[in-house]
Protein backbone atom coordinates (compact mmCIF):
# COMPACT_ATOMS: atom_id res chain seq x y z
CA UNK A 1 0.00 0.00 0.00
CA UNK A 2 2.96 2.56 1.22
CA UNK A 3 4.94 1.10 -1.57
CA UNK A 4 2.50 1.74 -4.87
CA UNK A 5 1.75 4.78 -3.19
CA UNK A 6 5.29 6.29 -3.00
CA UNK A 7 6.15 4.78 -6.43
CA UNK A 8 3.30 7.14 -8.13
CA UNK A 9 4.34 9.59 -6.13
CA UNK A 10 7.98 9.68 -7.28
CA UNK A 11 6.91 8.36 -11.08
CA UNK A 12 4.36 11.29 -11.54
CA UNK A 13 6.88 13.76 -9.62
CA UNK A 14 9.55 12.31 -12.43
CA UNK A 15 7.41 12.58 -15.75
CA UNK A 16 5.90 15.87 -14.26
CA UNK A 17 9.70 17.79 -13.47
CA UNK A 18 10.85 16.38 -16.58
CA UNK A 19 8.15 17.75 -18.26
CA UNK A 20 9.25 21.18 -16.73
CA UNK A 21 12.92 20.65 -17.84
CA UNK A 22 12.31 21.27 -21.17
CA UNK A 23 8.91 23.73 -20.76
CA UNK A 24 10.30 25.84 -18.16
CA UNK A 25 11.17 29.35 -19.95
CA UNK A 26 13.87 30.21 -17.28
CA UNK A 27 17.10 27.61 -17.86
CA UNK A 28 17.79 27.81 -13.78
CA UNK A 29 14.04 26.45 -13.30
CA UNK A 30 15.06 23.95 -15.60
CA UNK A 31 18.06 22.92 -13.73
CA UNK A 32 16.30 23.07 -10.51
CA UNK A 33 13.51 21.11 -12.26
CA UNK A 34 16.22 18.65 -13.22
CA UNK A 35 17.51 18.16 -9.93
CA UNK A 36 14.07 17.39 -8.57
CA UNK A 37 13.90 14.56 -11.07
CA UNK A 38 17.24 13.41 -10.35
CA UNK A 39 15.92 13.44 -6.75
CA UNK A 40 12.78 11.77 -7.50
CA UNK A 41 14.43 8.77 -10.21
CA UNK A 42 16.53 8.18 -6.76
CA UNK A 43 13.14 7.32 -4.60
CA UNK A 44 12.48 5.21 -7.28
CA UNK A 45 15.92 3.06 -6.84
CA UNK A 46 15.59 2.56 -3.34
CA UNK A 47 11.88 1.58 -4.02
CA UNK A 48 13.37 -1.36 -6.40
CA UNK A 49 15.68 -1.90 -3.34
CA UNK A 50 19.12 -0.63 -4.92
CA UNK A 51 19.54 1.88 -2.32
CA UNK A 52 23.65 1.92 -2.81
CA UNK A 53 22.46 3.27 -6.28
CA UNK A 54 19.94 5.66 -4.82
CA UNK A 55 22.69 7.27 -2.70
CA UNK A 56 25.44 7.48 -5.61
CA UNK A 57 22.71 9.15 -8.02
CA UNK A 58 22.18 12.12 -5.25
CA UNK A 59 26.01 12.25 -3.70
CA UNK A 60 26.98 12.43 -7.58
CA UNK A 61 24.84 14.00 -9.60
CA UNK A 62 22.51 15.82 -7.31
CA UNK A 63 25.39 17.06 -5.22
CA UNK A 64 28.18 17.64 -7.62
CA UNK A 65 27.04 17.29 -11.08
CA UNK A 66 23.86 19.15 -11.00
CA UNK A 67 25.38 21.75 -8.55
CA UNK A 68 27.90 22.70 -11.37
CA UNK A 69 25.30 22.50 -14.09
CA UNK A 70 23.26 25.48 -11.48
CA UNK A 71 26.43 27.16 -11.34
CA UNK A 72 27.63 27.59 -15.16
CA UNK A 73 23.68 28.60 -15.75
CA UNK A 74 23.23 31.15 -13.00
CA UNK A 75 26.47 33.20 -14.13
CA UNK A 76 25.96 32.64 -17.63
CA UNK A 77 23.65 35.63 -19.48
CA UNK A 78 21.36 33.52 -21.75
CA UNK A 79 19.73 35.69 -24.97
CA UNK A 80 16.64 33.78 -25.05
CA UNK A 81 15.64 35.35 -28.42
CA UNK A 82 19.36 34.26 -29.78
CA UNK A 83 18.41 30.52 -28.55
CA UNK A 84 15.08 30.48 -30.05
CA UNK A 85 16.29 31.49 -33.77
CA UNK A 86 18.22 28.35 -33.46
CA UNK A 87 15.29 26.30 -32.54
CA UNK A 88 14.35 25.47 -36.26
CA UNK A 89 18.27 24.83 -36.99
CA UNK A 90 18.32 22.18 -35.03
CA UNK A 91 14.99 20.40 -35.09
CA UNK A 92 15.97 17.43 -37.74
CA UNK A 93 19.09 17.19 -35.59
CA UNK A 94 16.50 17.31 -31.79
CA UNK A 95 13.93 14.45 -34.11
CA UNK A 96 17.03 11.92 -34.51
CA UNK A 97 17.78 11.96 -30.72
CA UNK A 98 14.49 11.34 -29.98
CA UNK A 99 13.84 8.87 -32.61
CA UNK A 100 17.10 6.87 -31.07
CA UNK A 101 15.91 7.09 -27.50
CA UNK A 102 12.61 6.05 -28.37
CA UNK A 103 13.90 3.16 -30.36
CA UNK A 104 16.38 1.94 -27.46
CA UNK A 105 13.41 2.48 -25.09
CA UNK A 106 10.98 -0.36 -27.06
CA UNK A 107 14.36 -2.49 -27.27
CA UNK A 108 14.13 -2.32 -23.29
CA UNK A 109 11.13 -3.02 -23.28
CA UNK A 110 11.06 -6.19 -25.54
CA UNK A 111 14.51 -7.34 -24.07
CA UNK A 112 12.07 -7.19 -20.53
CA UNK A 113 9.73 -8.74 -21.85
CA UNK A 114 11.48 -11.69 -23.48
CA UNK A 115 12.32 -12.60 -19.87
CA UNK A 116 14.64 -11.54 -16.59
CA UNK A 117 18.80 -11.75 -17.58
CA UNK A 118 20.63 -14.24 -15.78
CA UNK A 119 23.24 -12.75 -13.91
CA UNK A 120 26.40 -14.52 -13.04
CA UNK A 121 27.77 -17.70 -14.67
CA UNK A 122 26.21 -20.96 -15.11
CA UNK A 123 27.65 -22.66 -12.35
CA UNK A 124 26.28 -20.63 -9.85
CA UNK A 125 29.29 -18.42 -9.23
CA UNK A 126 29.49 -14.83 -9.46
CA UNK A 127 25.88 -14.56 -9.16
CA UNK A 128 24.56 -12.37 -5.67
CA UNK A 129 23.07 -14.44 -2.81
CA UNK A 130 20.14 -12.68 -1.54
CA UNK A 131 20.90 -11.68 1.93
CA UNK A 132 24.00 -9.95 0.94
CA UNK A 133 23.74 -6.13 1.19
CA UNK A 134 23.92 -4.30 -1.92
CA UNK A 135 27.33 -2.76 -1.29
CA UNK A 136 28.75 -6.27 -0.35
CA UNK A 137 27.50 -7.55 -3.71
CA UNK A 138 28.46 -4.50 -5.97
CA UNK A 139 31.60 -5.14 -4.07
CA UNK A 140 31.89 -9.05 -4.75
CA UNK A 141 31.05 -8.64 -8.11
CA UNK A 142 33.12 -5.87 -9.31
CA UNK A 143 36.45 -6.48 -7.59
CA UNK A 144 36.10 -10.72 -8.75
CA UNK A 145 34.23 -11.27 -12.34
CA UNK A 146 34.71 -7.20 -13.42
CA UNK A 147 37.52 -6.45 -12.24
CA UNK A 148 39.42 -5.64 -15.29
CA UNK A 149 36.35 -3.59 -17.25
CA UNK A 150 35.90 -1.75 -13.11
CA UNK A 151 39.80 -0.63 -13.25
CA UNK A 152 39.47 0.08 -17.10
CA UNK A 153 36.48 2.56 -16.54
CA UNK A 154 38.89 3.85 -13.34
CA UNK A 155 41.83 4.53 -15.43
CA UNK A 156 39.87 6.34 -17.93
CA UNK A 157 38.27 8.69 -15.47
CA UNK A 158 41.09 9.26 -14.20
CA UNK A 159 43.00 10.16 -17.77
CA UNK A 160 40.27 12.34 -18.32
CA UNK A 161 40.99 13.88 -14.63
CA UNK A 162 44.97 14.65 -15.70
CA UNK A 163 43.45 15.58 -19.26
CA UNK A 164 41.04 18.29 -18.17
CA UNK A 165 44.12 19.73 -15.21
CA UNK A 166 46.79 19.82 -18.24
CA UNK A 167 44.43 21.63 -20.40
CA UNK A 168 43.29 24.35 -18.07
CA UNK A 169 46.29 24.78 -16.37
CA UNK A 170 47.83 27.82 -17.19
CA UNK A 171 51.62 28.33 -16.42
CA UNK A 172 52.49 31.67 -15.11
CA UNK A 173 55.64 33.60 -15.08
CA UNK A 174 57.67 33.60 -11.86
CA UNK A 175 56.72 36.50 -9.70
CA UNK A 176 53.37 36.66 -11.59
CA UNK A 177 50.46 38.33 -9.69
CA UNK A 178 48.37 36.15 -8.74
CA UNK A 179 51.01 33.65 -7.32
CA UNK A 180 50.47 32.92 -3.74
CA UNK A 181 53.46 31.50 -1.86
CA UNK A 182 51.58 30.59 1.66
CA UNK A 183 54.86 29.99 3.35
CA UNK A 184 56.51 33.10 2.55
CA UNK A 185 53.16 35.12 3.49
CA UNK A 186 53.01 33.37 6.84
CA UNK A 187 56.65 33.94 7.80
CA UNK A 188 56.50 37.53 7.45
CA UNK A 189 57.36 39.57 10.37
CA UNK A 190 56.83 43.25 11.10
CA UNK A 191 61.16 44.32 10.33
CA UNK A 192 60.92 42.93 6.74
CA UNK A 193 56.99 43.90 5.68
CA UNK A 194 56.97 47.70 7.20
CA UNK A 195 59.81 50.56 6.98
CA UNK A 196 60.14 53.75 8.22
CA UNK A 197 60.24 56.78 6.38
CA UNK A 198 60.53 60.14 6.99
CA UNK A 199 59.22 62.35 3.86
CA UNK A 200 59.90 65.74 3.89
CA UNK A 201 56.90 68.64 3.02
CA UNK A 202 56.24 67.50 -0.33
CA UNK A 203 58.48 65.30 -1.07
CA UNK A 204 56.62 61.99 -1.15
CA UNK A 205 57.32 58.36 -0.82
CA UNK A 206 59.65 56.11 -3.02
CA UNK A 207 58.36 52.67 -3.49
CA UNK B 1 7.91 1.82 18.32
CA UNK B 2 5.69 -0.15 15.64
CA UNK B 3 4.92 -3.16 17.97
CA UNK B 4 3.86 -0.51 20.31
CA UNK B 5 1.38 1.08 18.21
CA UNK B 6 -0.10 -2.24 16.41
CA UNK B 7 -0.78 -3.70 20.41
CA UNK B 8 -3.26 -1.05 20.10
CA UNK B 9 -5.07 -3.53 17.56
CA UNK B 10 -3.76 -1.42 14.40
CA UNK B 11 -2.48 -3.47 11.55
CA UNK B 12 1.17 -3.18 10.66
CA UNK B 13 0.97 -0.17 7.64
CA UNK B 14 -1.44 1.78 10.07
CA UNK B 15 1.48 0.81 13.01
CA UNK B 16 4.49 1.55 10.75
CA UNK B 17 3.22 4.60 9.52
CA UNK B 18 1.74 6.00 12.93
CA UNK B 19 5.00 5.41 14.20
CA UNK B 20 7.38 6.66 12.09
CA UNK B 21 5.29 9.91 11.91
CA UNK B 22 5.91 10.56 16.15
CA UNK B 23 9.67 9.02 15.52
CA UNK B 24 10.01 12.23 13.18
CA UNK B 25 8.27 14.27 15.72
CA UNK B 26 10.24 13.02 18.58
CA UNK B 27 13.43 13.89 16.85
CA UNK B 28 12.57 16.93 15.20
CA UNK B 29 10.36 18.88 18.06
CA UNK B 30 13.67 18.60 21.02
CA UNK B 31 16.34 19.60 18.00
CA UNK B 32 14.51 22.65 17.37
CA UNK B 33 14.61 22.99 21.27
CA UNK B 34 17.94 21.92 21.29
CA UNK B 35 18.70 24.70 18.53
CA UNK B 36 17.53 27.14 20.46
CA UNK B 37 19.47 26.25 23.62
CA UNK B 38 22.37 25.88 21.62
CA UNK B 39 22.53 29.41 20.39
CA UNK B 40 22.47 30.59 23.72
CA UNK B 41 25.34 28.29 24.69
CA UNK B 42 26.94 29.70 21.46
CA UNK B 43 26.38 33.08 22.27
CA UNK B 44 27.47 32.37 26.18
CA UNK B 45 30.45 30.55 25.27
CA UNK B 46 31.76 33.38 23.10
CA UNK B 47 30.95 36.25 25.49
CA UNK B 48 32.80 34.05 28.26
CA UNK B 49 36.03 33.99 25.82
CA UNK B 50 36.08 37.93 25.06
CA UNK B 51 35.11 38.48 28.71
CA UNK B 52 32.40 39.67 28.69
CA UNK B 53 28.47 38.51 30.08
CA UNK B 54 26.76 37.23 26.86
CA UNK B 55 22.92 36.74 27.13
CA UNK B 56 21.80 37.35 30.59
CA UNK B 57 18.57 39.33 30.56
CA UNK B 58 15.39 37.36 29.43
CA UNK B 59 14.94 34.64 31.35
CA UNK B 60 17.26 33.43 34.60
CA UNK B 61 20.91 33.46 33.49
CA UNK B 62 18.89 34.72 30.21
CA UNK B 63 18.18 31.11 29.01
CA UNK B 64 15.07 32.11 26.89
CA UNK B 65 17.25 34.64 24.88
CA UNK B 66 17.10 32.32 21.80
CA UNK B 67 12.64 32.48 22.25
CA UNK B 68 12.70 35.92 22.51
CA UNK B 69 14.90 36.13 19.25
CA UNK B 70 11.93 33.70 18.03
CA UNK B 71 9.22 35.83 18.68
CA UNK B 72 10.57 38.71 17.40
CA UNK B 73 11.55 37.15 13.92
CA UNK B 74 8.06 35.81 13.96
CA UNK B 75 6.83 39.08 14.47
CA UNK B 76 8.33 40.76 11.60
CA UNK B 77 7.51 41.45 7.79
CA UNK B 78 8.27 39.43 5.49
CA UNK B 79 10.16 41.32 3.38
CA UNK B 80 10.27 39.74 -0.49
CA UNK B 81 12.47 42.28 -3.05
CA UNK B 82 10.45 43.24 -6.46
CA UNK B 83 13.08 42.28 -8.39
CA UNK B 84 13.77 38.85 -6.84
CA UNK B 85 12.61 35.39 -8.45
CA UNK B 86 9.47 34.75 -5.36
CA UNK B 87 9.37 31.08 -6.23
CA UNK B 88 12.74 29.97 -5.31
CA UNK B 89 13.66 32.89 -2.82
CA UNK B 90 11.07 31.62 -0.59
CA UNK B 91 11.65 27.57 -1.50
CA UNK B 92 15.47 28.47 -0.59
CA UNK B 93 14.78 28.66 3.06
CA UNK B 94 12.68 25.97 3.49
CA UNK B 95 15.46 23.62 1.88
CA UNK B 96 17.85 24.47 3.77
CA UNK B 97 15.92 23.46 7.19
CA UNK B 98 14.06 20.73 5.34
CA UNK B 99 17.44 19.27 4.12
CA UNK B 100 19.16 20.26 7.97
CA UNK B 101 16.53 18.33 9.55
CA UNK B 102 16.27 15.05 7.28
CA UNK B 103 19.86 13.74 7.99
CA UNK B 104 18.84 13.09 11.25
CA UNK B 105 16.50 10.14 10.41
CA UNK B 106 19.89 7.88 10.47
CA UNK B 107 21.32 8.92 13.34
CA UNK B 108 21.41 6.85 16.62
CA UNK B 109 21.00 8.23 19.89
CA UNK B 110 21.63 4.65 21.41
CA UNK B 111 21.36 1.32 20.67
CA UNK B 112 18.62 1.02 18.28
CA UNK B 113 17.07 4.36 19.22
CA UNK B 114 17.21 5.24 15.76
CA UNK B 115 14.34 6.58 12.66
CA UNK B 116 15.65 4.73 10.35
CA UNK B 117 18.47 2.17 10.75
CA UNK B 118 19.77 1.57 6.52
CA UNK B 119 22.60 -0.03 5.53
CA UNK B 120 23.61 2.81 3.51
CA UNK B 121 23.37 5.40 6.60
CA UNK B 122 26.41 7.42 6.05
CA UNK B 123 26.01 7.29 2.07
CA UNK B 124 22.45 8.82 3.02
CA UNK B 125 24.35 11.55 5.19
CA UNK B 126 26.36 12.22 2.63
CA UNK B 127 24.11 12.69 -0.03
CA UNK B 128 21.73 14.68 2.51
CA UNK B 129 24.67 17.11 3.19
CA UNK B 130 25.98 17.38 -0.29
CA UNK B 131 22.34 18.75 -0.63
CA UNK B 132 22.01 21.31 1.77
CA UNK B 133 24.65 23.40 -0.71
CA UNK B 134 21.13 23.89 -2.61
CA UNK B 135 19.33 26.13 -0.30
CA UNK B 136 22.22 28.46 -0.38
CA UNK B 137 22.80 28.50 -3.65
CA UNK B 138 19.13 29.43 -4.76
CA UNK B 139 18.57 31.95 -1.89
CA UNK B 140 22.01 33.72 -3.37
CA UNK B 141 20.98 33.68 -7.16
CA UNK B 142 17.17 34.40 -6.22
CA UNK B 143 17.94 37.60 -4.33
CA UNK B 144 18.69 38.96 -7.12
CA UNK B 145 21.61 41.25 -5.71
CA UNK B 146 25.31 41.20 -5.36
CA UNK B 147 26.29 40.28 -2.01
CA UNK B 148 23.96 37.41 -2.18
CA UNK B 149 25.00 36.09 -5.49
CA UNK B 150 28.59 36.40 -4.32
CA UNK B 151 28.46 34.40 -1.03
CA UNK B 152 26.27 31.97 -3.24
CA UNK B 153 29.07 31.46 -5.61
CA UNK B 154 31.93 31.64 -2.64
CA UNK B 155 29.42 28.34 -0.56
CA UNK B 156 28.71 26.05 -3.78
CA UNK B 157 32.93 25.91 -4.24
CA UNK B 158 33.46 25.85 -0.80
CA UNK B 159 30.82 22.93 0.03
CA UNK B 160 32.07 20.74 -2.49
CA UNK B 161 35.94 20.90 -2.22
CA UNK B 162 35.23 19.97 1.67
CA UNK B 163 33.00 17.18 0.93
CA UNK B 164 35.56 15.25 -1.09
CA UNK B 165 38.10 14.88 1.62
CA UNK B 166 35.09 14.50 4.13
CA UNK B 167 34.30 11.11 1.66
CA UNK B 168 37.50 9.59 1.48
CA UNK B 169 37.58 10.52 5.37
CA UNK B 170 34.64 8.40 5.70
CA UNK B 171 36.02 5.83 3.50
CA UNK B 172 38.61 5.36 6.16
CA UNK B 173 36.51 5.09 9.11
CA UNK B 174 34.26 2.29 6.81
CA UNK B 175 37.62 0.25 6.18
CA UNK B 176 38.00 -0.22 9.93
CA UNK B 177 34.21 -0.67 10.58
CA UNK B 178 33.38 -2.80 7.41
CA UNK B 179 30.04 -1.55 7.70
CA UNK B 180 27.98 1.98 6.57
CA UNK B 181 25.16 1.53 9.10
CA UNK B 182 26.15 4.20 11.79
CA UNK B 183 24.81 1.67 15.02
CA UNK B 184 27.35 -0.92 13.38
CA UNK B 185 29.84 1.84 12.76
CA UNK B 186 29.35 2.03 16.99
CA UNK B 187 29.27 -1.20 18.14
CA UNK B 188 32.27 -2.09 16.10
CA UNK B 189 34.44 0.66 18.21
CA UNK B 190 33.54 -0.40 21.55
CA UNK B 191 37.10 -1.99 22.96
CA UNK B 192 38.79 -0.88 19.92
CA UNK B 193 41.96 0.82 21.54
CA UNK B 194 43.83 -1.88 23.52
CA UNK B 195 41.07 -4.04 24.38
CA UNK B 196 39.72 -1.06 26.63
CA UNK B 197 38.92 2.47 25.06
CA UNK B 198 35.51 3.10 22.67
CA UNK B 199 36.91 5.28 20.41
CA UNK B 200 38.00 5.24 16.93
CA UNK B 201 40.27 8.06 17.58
CA UNK B 202 42.59 6.57 19.74
CA UNK B 203 44.25 4.53 16.49
CA UNK B 204 47.32 6.28 15.15
CA UNK B 205 45.94 6.12 11.21
CA UNK B 206 42.72 7.38 12.48
CA UNK B 207 43.48 10.37 14.84
CA UNK B 208 45.09 12.78 11.83
CA UNK B 209 41.85 11.52 10.03
CA UNK B 210 39.65 12.63 12.91
CA UNK B 211 41.77 16.37 12.74
CA UNK B 212 41.45 16.61 9.81
CA UNK B 213 37.39 15.65 9.82
CA UNK B 214 36.98 18.36 12.43
CA UNK B 215 38.41 20.87 10.43
CA UNK B 216 36.31 20.02 7.28
CA UNK B 217 33.13 19.92 9.33
CA UNK B 218 33.74 23.66 10.62
CA UNK B 219 34.25 24.15 6.54
CA UNK B 220 30.75 22.59 5.55
CA UNK B 221 28.62 24.53 7.96
CA UNK B 222 30.83 27.28 7.67
CA UNK B 223 31.55 28.22 10.82
CA UNK B 224 34.20 30.84 11.87
CA UNK B 225 37.73 29.95 10.09
CA UNK B 226 35.69 29.52 7.35
CA UNK B 227 32.52 31.90 7.44
CA UNK B 228 33.50 33.32 4.14
CA UNK B 229 29.83 32.80 2.79
CA UNK B 230 28.89 35.16 5.40
CA UNK B 231 32.14 37.12 5.87
CA UNK B 232 29.90 40.79 7.26
CA UNK B 233 33.18 42.65 6.08
CA UNK B 234 32.82 41.79 3.04
CA UNK B 235 29.38 40.45 1.78
CA UNK B 236 27.10 41.90 4.52
CA UNK B 237 25.03 39.17 5.76
CA UNK B 238 26.23 36.96 2.71
CA UNK B 239 22.91 34.37 1.40
CA UNK B 240 20.56 35.97 4.07
CA UNK B 241 21.13 39.23 3.43
CA UNK B 242 17.78 39.93 1.54
CA UNK B 243 15.91 37.99 3.77
CA UNK B 244 13.67 38.29 6.59
CA UNK B 245 11.39 37.30 9.03
CA UNK B 246 10.27 33.54 9.03
CA UNK B 247 12.47 32.85 6.29
CA UNK B 248 15.55 34.29 7.73
CA UNK B 249 14.76 32.30 10.93
CA UNK B 250 14.80 28.71 8.65
CA UNK B 251 18.17 29.62 7.94
CA UNK B 252 19.48 30.15 11.01
CA UNK B 253 17.91 26.93 12.13
CA UNK B 254 18.81 24.75 9.53
CA UNK B 255 22.26 26.07 10.05
CA UNK B 256 22.66 25.23 13.41
CA UNK B 257 20.49 22.16 13.07
CA UNK B 258 23.69 21.55 10.71
CA UNK B 259 26.10 22.33 12.64
CA UNK B 260 24.86 19.91 15.58
CA UNK B 261 25.15 17.15 12.87
CA UNK B 262 28.31 17.46 12.37
CA UNK B 263 29.28 17.29 16.05
CA UNK B 264 27.28 14.35 16.48
CA UNK B 265 29.08 12.92 13.18
CA UNK B 266 32.16 13.46 14.91
CA UNK B 267 31.04 11.26 17.85
CA UNK B 268 29.72 8.56 16.42
CA UNK B 269 32.62 8.33 13.79
CA UNK B 270 35.42 8.82 15.53
CA UNK B 271 34.36 9.15 19.88
CA UNK B 272 32.73 6.13 20.01
CA UNK B 273 28.64 7.46 19.75
CA UNK B 274 26.56 6.28 23.04
CA UNK B 275 29.55 4.25 24.42
CA UNK B 276 30.93 5.40 27.75
CA UNK B 277 34.84 6.44 27.35
CA UNK B 278 36.66 3.37 28.72
CA UNK B 279 34.86 -0.46 27.93
CA UNK B 280 35.56 -1.81 31.41
CA UNK B 281 32.91 -3.19 34.24
CA UNK B 282 34.19 -1.72 37.25
CA UNK B 283 32.78 1.90 37.07
CA UNK B 284 29.41 2.22 36.44
CA UNK B 285 29.14 3.43 33.04
CA UNK B 286 27.19 1.45 31.63
CA UNK B 287 24.59 2.04 34.15
CA UNK B 288 24.35 5.96 32.40
CA UNK B 289 21.81 5.61 29.27
CA UNK B 290 23.76 5.93 26.22
CA UNK B 291 21.61 9.18 25.24
CA UNK B 292 23.65 10.59 27.90
CA UNK B 293 27.04 10.06 26.40
CA UNK B 294 25.87 10.59 22.95
CA UNK B 295 24.28 13.80 23.64
CA UNK B 296 27.32 14.84 26.11
CA UNK B 297 29.94 13.81 23.75
CA UNK B 298 28.25 16.03 20.71
CA UNK B 299 27.85 19.04 23.63
CA UNK B 300 31.67 18.66 23.99
CA UNK B 301 32.21 18.86 20.55
CA UNK B 302 29.94 22.56 19.74
CA UNK B 303 31.56 23.51 22.66
CA UNK B 304 34.95 23.36 20.70
CA UNK B 305 33.14 24.73 17.77
CA UNK B 306 32.21 27.85 19.88
CA UNK B 307 35.78 28.35 21.25
CA UNK B 308 37.06 28.07 17.37
CA UNK B 309 34.45 30.60 16.96
CA UNK B 310 35.51 32.91 19.50
CA UNK B 311 39.47 31.93 18.98
CA UNK B 312 41.00 32.17 15.19
CA UNK B 313 40.77 34.33 12.51
CA UNK B 314 38.63 34.20 9.46
CA UNK B 315 40.74 32.48 6.39
CA UNK B 316 41.59 34.44 3.17
CA UNK B 317 38.96 32.72 0.21
CA UNK B 318 42.24 31.34 -1.43
CA UNK B 319 43.69 30.08 1.60
CA UNK B 320 40.53 27.79 1.90
CA UNK B 321 40.55 26.51 -1.41
CA UNK B 322 44.22 25.83 -0.88
CA UNK B 323 43.76 23.97 2.44
CA UNK B 324 40.82 22.13 1.05
CA UNK B 325 42.04 20.84 -2.57
CA UNK B 326 46.09 20.70 -1.73
CA UNK B 327 46.29 19.73 1.74
CA UNK B 328 43.43 17.82 3.02
CA UNK B 329 42.23 15.90 -0.11
CA UNK B 330 46.18 14.87 -1.02
CA UNK B 331 46.58 14.01 2.67
CA UNK B 332 43.07 11.89 3.03
CA UNK B 333 43.79 9.98 -0.28
CA UNK B 334 47.32 8.62 1.36
CA UNK B 335 45.08 8.13 4.52
CA UNK B 336 42.76 5.70 2.39
CA UNK B 337 45.83 3.79 0.66
CA UNK B 338 47.67 3.80 3.58
CA UNK B 339 45.23 2.24 6.50
CA UNK B 340 43.42 -0.20 3.62
CA UNK B 341 47.45 -1.59 2.71
CA UNK B 342 47.62 -1.56 7.20
CA UNK B 343 44.46 -3.35 7.18
CA UNK B 344 45.37 -5.79 4.62
CA UNK B 345 48.57 -6.06 6.32
CA UNK B 346 46.93 -6.80 10.02
CA UNK B 347 44.89 -9.43 8.20
CA UNK B 348 41.82 -6.94 9.22
CA UNK B 349 39.75 -8.61 6.62
CA UNK B 350 40.31 -12.20 7.20
CA UNK B 351 36.95 -14.19 7.80
CA UNK B 352 34.82 -11.33 6.02
CA UNK B 353 33.23 -12.43 2.92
Amino acid sequence: MIQTLAFYLFAALVIASGTFVITARNPVHSVLWLILAFFNAAGLMVLVGAEFIAMLVVIVYVGAVAVLFLFVVMMLNIDFAEMRAGFIKNFPLGIAIALVLLAELVMGIGAYRAGILELGSPDGTGATPISMSNIEAFGALFYSKYVFLFEAAGLILLVAMIGAIMLTHRRRPDGARGHQDIGKQVRRNPDEATQMKQPGVGEGVEL
Amino acid sequence: MTEFFQSFGMNYEWAWFVATISGILLIALPLMLAVAMIIYVDRKVWAAINLRRGPNVVGPWGLLQSFADGLKVFLQETIIPSAANKGIFLLAPIITFTVALAAWAVVPFDAGVVLADINVGLLYILAISSLGVYGVVMSGWASNSKYPFYSAMRAAAQMISYEVSIGFILVCVVLFAGTFNLSAIVNEQQGFGLGIINAYVVHPLLFPMWVVFFISSLAETARVPFDLTEAESELVAGYQTEYSSMSFALFWLGEYANILLMCSLNTLLFFGGWLPPLDVDWIPWFDIPGIIWFLGKTFLFFFMFSWVMATVPRYRYDQLMRLGWKVFLPMSLLFVAVISGYLMATGHFEGQA
